[in-house]
């Protein structure tokens, strides 16, 4: 099965998500039950809220001066031993990592979680090139070995049954058949993923946060993949979109008590690694990538997108991924954020991402960085229609509307006639194919009179 | 151009606003016993503290967790503590540690806010030591407790190479439909010893 | 006597006048005096929100010469409030009438609470209220602490049910979830939209609401359009009509 997703069409995939209602709502409790986590953090800090808000400033001041910051970095990174190289898009992230990879005979790589390499497809690209990659992150492991993408940027298979993985294990490790309770399941990958990362050559992991002031990384993990991975093998490639970056090793202080939090409602992941320079003897490579960012950086209505740290709660929060799921988005990051960050990369093919949202705006008050998502979202669906995205038949309905709205007369007339239509036509004519309100509601009951008549009729007090 | 010099190009094209950086000097939380709230966050990422009285008394305290009882290959990195029958600096590859059951290991200090410890790892010839053995005993100061992760980074300065991890409980995941199991691919068990008395490595 | 200019959204007008009715009353018995400007129409927020900036505009130039010369405007809406006070800034940019709206557009419930000063209700509504939390009034005018908010709690629309006699309130299970709504999204989504409206459904049923209330006669007007396909025992009725006391309507026919 490819690992390429075709799903555009937001709507569509939502209703066949919805179809199977046990496995909808399935979906969305496991979901929920993450958010409820995440609030219980959350009231646990009263100083959750300026936690948010110092967060915000320090990203925002980032972002205002990234390429001052960027160069500080590279500075910092380079004399404590570490190579850093630039791509300016995912090609050239593709080809840097395949170089350094040849360049040191790997054959095979463990690779913890990085959205940033889903982002560029490295894996397939690296396995057209002969180099095994193995995905190390339990979640992310199981979709790789069932090969589809990741539908949650920190929980890759949420929209998968414990019987299925225990199916897949059965098929590909050679589990017990019927198998499925998740210690075992787990117990089988440790050992298996354990040779992986006593066989790799190199490990490659993302980057959680870079830090400009000392030139370090953090990695975050619960599994404790990412060590594994690059404290065996001698080379260490991280892997970072250029917005990763923080000012000062301090502000880790803010990011590590807001990022677990949000992210899976736990005080800290398992392992938060600062890494400074390569191993004694080791390679460090930390390769930065646009692919994109810098002119998200130059739009002023979108710009807050880049403060995202990846924490994945706006996708928690939000009724309607947890109801459609993440493959329904087509795209690496699904859910609000998705919806901001991928029509900006192909507003074409992502179209209906900024609908697929009631405008509730539970993602911009769990945002640990207090990104605008819901006022982002709608900010693209006004540029997607004035890119003429939007289809004939939504343009021409809202034309006739706003129309009759501009003319109180004809305001007057076409509510009379609603009125009149939703009191006597029968049923059969009012609830038909065309009228998508009326599959599972019923329509309004319509009163004789409007307010505007009633309220004329009434005595002047 | 090569890349580097386009990005910057593309960044610096552009005029966003630039606010000024905030300080970081606010009322953190502190809790009325640190101690006790390190023990009741550890707890619940599945670690568990044990008490020693002094440093003298921690090989005894050691010695009598479960992990230790079927251990056949320990890794003891806390100097005069001779808890290991393998010595680390003496191993040439980390591949070599892959039978390691128990690792005990020095950690500088601890948060109370959510059960993590410091651990200097890069100090240690093998930094893997602390994430593939089957379980991990960190030996921390009782006086170094902190309350929260702000203290934490007023105590760590990074000038050189360096490699630092908080580890806070054992390695764990819940990517199986949610459920938890603890024992992932790193440590499948975490305790922390805290001594009296000690002011560390 | 403050001088209310009416803002009544569109399918209130022509669908749930009630409600519009209900609203009146209540600015009456707190001492307003209402007029309703009838030129008014629709305040633009469908064309807004599907991002035609273009068919919006004359709509919300419309409305602020309409309503320019009021004291107050007063709207039994969450969603058209949030859309006049927050979403117009583009189509007039620093224009002092609308500056002068924008300081002045309230939603019924706050301006109850913050500008009348009213600390209570008189009347009694002996029923189980399943209090709907409206997503514009409650993350956009804020009228209400959010569950995914940390800080003191509290929660305008409830203050003033509260001080009815003998109402009680039914505890959900997700106390503000979206209903799913969301103006064109439910007919364009209308699957998810439909499951969500559906869950907050089944969730008012296990917590024992008898009467279903919310800011928006939007939301309701979905919440209400599930419960008499599904024919469940649950009434649906605006806050204004209850603070209004208006009569509970007659539960669908099982």
């Amino acid at each position: 099965m490819s690992n390429e997703l075709i799903v555009t069409d937001h709507a569509k995939a939502a209703a066949e998500f919805v179809r199977d209602d046990a496995r909808a709502h399935w979906h969305d409790q496991a979901l929920w039950f993450v958010r409820v986590k995440r609030d219980r953090m959350a009231q646990s800090l009263p100083e959750w809220e300026t936690l948010r808000a110092k967060a915000a400033e320090i990203k925002a001041h980032t972002v205002g001066h990234l390429a001052d910051y960027l160069e500080q970095f590279e500075r910092q990174a380079t004399a404590l031993g570490a190579k850093v190289h630039w791509a300016a898009d995912a090609a050239e992230h593709n080809r840097i990592v395949l170089d350094i990879l040849q360049r040191h005979g790997v054959r095979q790589v463990a690779k913890s979680k990085s959205m940033l390499t889903e982002e560029c497809h490295l894996n397939p690209f690296l396995e057209r090139h002969g180099i095994t990659v193995v995905d190390t992150d339990l979640g992310e492991w199981i979709v790789q070995l069932r090969g589809e993408p990741p539908s949650h940027i920190v929980l890759p298979a949420i929209h998968i049954k414990k019987e299925e993985v225990g199916e897949l294990f059965h098929r590909k490790l050679g589990t017990e058949a019927g198998a499925s309770d998740p210690k075992y399941l787990t117990e089988a990958a440790r050992y298996k993923l354990r040779q992986v990362f006593l066989e790799s050559q190199a490990g490659i992991t993302g980057v959680n946060f870079a830090i400009a002031e000392t030139g370090g990384l953090v990695v975050c993990t619960n599994e404790g993949n990412a060590d594994l991975g690059v404290s065996l093998p001698k080379l260490h490639i991280a892997c970072m979109g250029i917005e990763k970056l923080i000012p000062r090793a301090a502000d880790l202080g803010v990011f590590l008590r807001l990022l677990a939090r949000s992210a899976t409602g736990q005080p800290i992941t398992t392992y938060s690694s600062h890494f400074h320079g390569p191993a004694p003897g080791g390679e460090l490579h930390i390769v930065l990538v646009d692919n994109g960012r810098s002119s998200i950086l130059g739009n002023d209505d979108y710009r807050r997108s880049l403060h995202c740290i990846r924490c994945g709660a706006c996708m928690n929060t939000c009724p309607v991924y947890r109801r459609s799921g993440g493959h329904s988005y087509g795209a690496t990051v699904p859910g609000p954020i998705g919806s901001i960050l991928n029509p900006a990369r192909d507003p074409g093919r992502y179209a209906t991402l900024p609908y697929a949202c009631s405008l509730c705006a539970s993602c911009t008050d769990v945002c640990p960085v207090k990104i605008n998502l819901h006022e982002q979202l709608l900010t693209w669906r006004r540029d997607l229609a004035a890119a003429g995205k939007l289809s004939w038949s939504k343009r021409a309905a809202m034309k006739v509307t706003a129309a009759v709205f501009a003319r109180p007369g004809l305001y007057r007339l076409a509510g009379k006639v609603a009125r009149f239509c939703l009191r006597h036509m029968p049923r059969v004519l009012l609830y038909g194919p065309w009228n998508p309100w009326g599959r599972q509601r019923e329509l309004p009951q319509a009163p004789r009179r409007s307010f505007r008549e009633q309220y004329a009729r009434r005595p002047k007090p | 151009m090569n890349a580097k010099q386009k990005i910057l190009a593309a960044i610096r094209r552009q005029s966003p606003a630039r606010p000024s950086l905030p300080s970081l000097d606010e009322a953190w939380i502190e809790y009325p016993d640190a101690q006790a709230q390190f023990a009741a966050a550890l707890a619940s990422v599945g670690g568990q503290v044990v008490e020693a009285a002094s440093f003298a008394d921690l090989p005894a305290v050691i010695a009598q967790l479960p992990p230790m009882e079927q251990a056949a290959k320990i890794v003891c990195t806390v100097p005069g503590l001779p808890l290991g029958n393998c010595v680390l600096d003496e191993v040439a590859d980390p591949h070599e540690l892959a039978d390691v059951d128990v690792a005990i290991v020095a950690g500088r200090f601890a948060v109370a806010e959510n059960g993590a410890v410091w651990v200097e790892a890069g100090r240690l010839r093998h930094r893997a030591v602390c994430f593939i053995c089957q379980h991990l005993v960190l030996v921390v100061p009782q006086s170094q407790v902190l309350h929260n992760m702000h203290q934490a980074y007023q105590r760590l300065t990074f000038t050189e190479p360096a490699y630092g991890v908080f580890i806070s409980g054992p390695s764990k995941t819940a990517d199986i439909e949610q459920s938890l199991v603890i024992g992932a691919h790193g440590a499948r068990s975490l305790t922390v010893a805290m001594v009296a008395g000690w002011e560390g490595v | 006597m403050p001088r209310v200019g009416l803002f009544i959204p569109c399918y209130i007008d022509q669908f749930y006048p009630e409600v519009g009715l209900a609203t009146v009353d209540l600015l009456h018995r707190f001492g307003c005096d209402t007029d309703y400007p009838t030129a008014q129409t629709c305040c633009g927020q469908p064309m807004a929100n599907t991002g035609c900036v273009k068919q919006a505009r004359p709509l919300a130039q419309r409305f602020v010469e309409i309503f320019a010369d009021y004291e107050y405007v007063v709207c039994p809406s969450g969603s058209c409030t949030a859309m006049v006070r927050h979403h117009y800034e583009e189509y007039f940019h620093g224009d002092a009438a609308y500056a002068k709206i924008r300081e002045r557009v309230f939603e019924l419930t706050e301006f109850l609470v913050d500008v009348l000063g009213v600390q209570r209700v008189e009347g009694s509504f002996p029923h189980k209220v399943g209090l709907h939390q409206s997503c514009h009034g409650l993350r956009e005018l804020r009228l209400g602490r959010s569950s995914e908010t940390v800080g003191p709690a509290f929660n305008k629309t409830r203050q003033l049910l509260e001080s009815l006699e003998g109402i009680q309130f039914a505890e959900l299970t997700r106390p503000d979830e979206c209903c799913g709504f969301g103006g064109t999204f439910a007919v364009n989504e209308e699957a998810v939209s439909c499951m969500m409206g559906l869950d907050r459904v089944h969730d008012h049923l296990q917590a024992g609401t008898e009467v279903l209330t919310a800011n928006d006669m939007s939301c309701l007007m979905h919440l209400d359009g599930l419960i008499r396909r599904q024919k469940k025992p649950i009434r649906v009725m605006h806050v204004a009509e209850i603070l209004a006391g208006c009569a509970i309507p007659p539960a669908p026919q099982g």
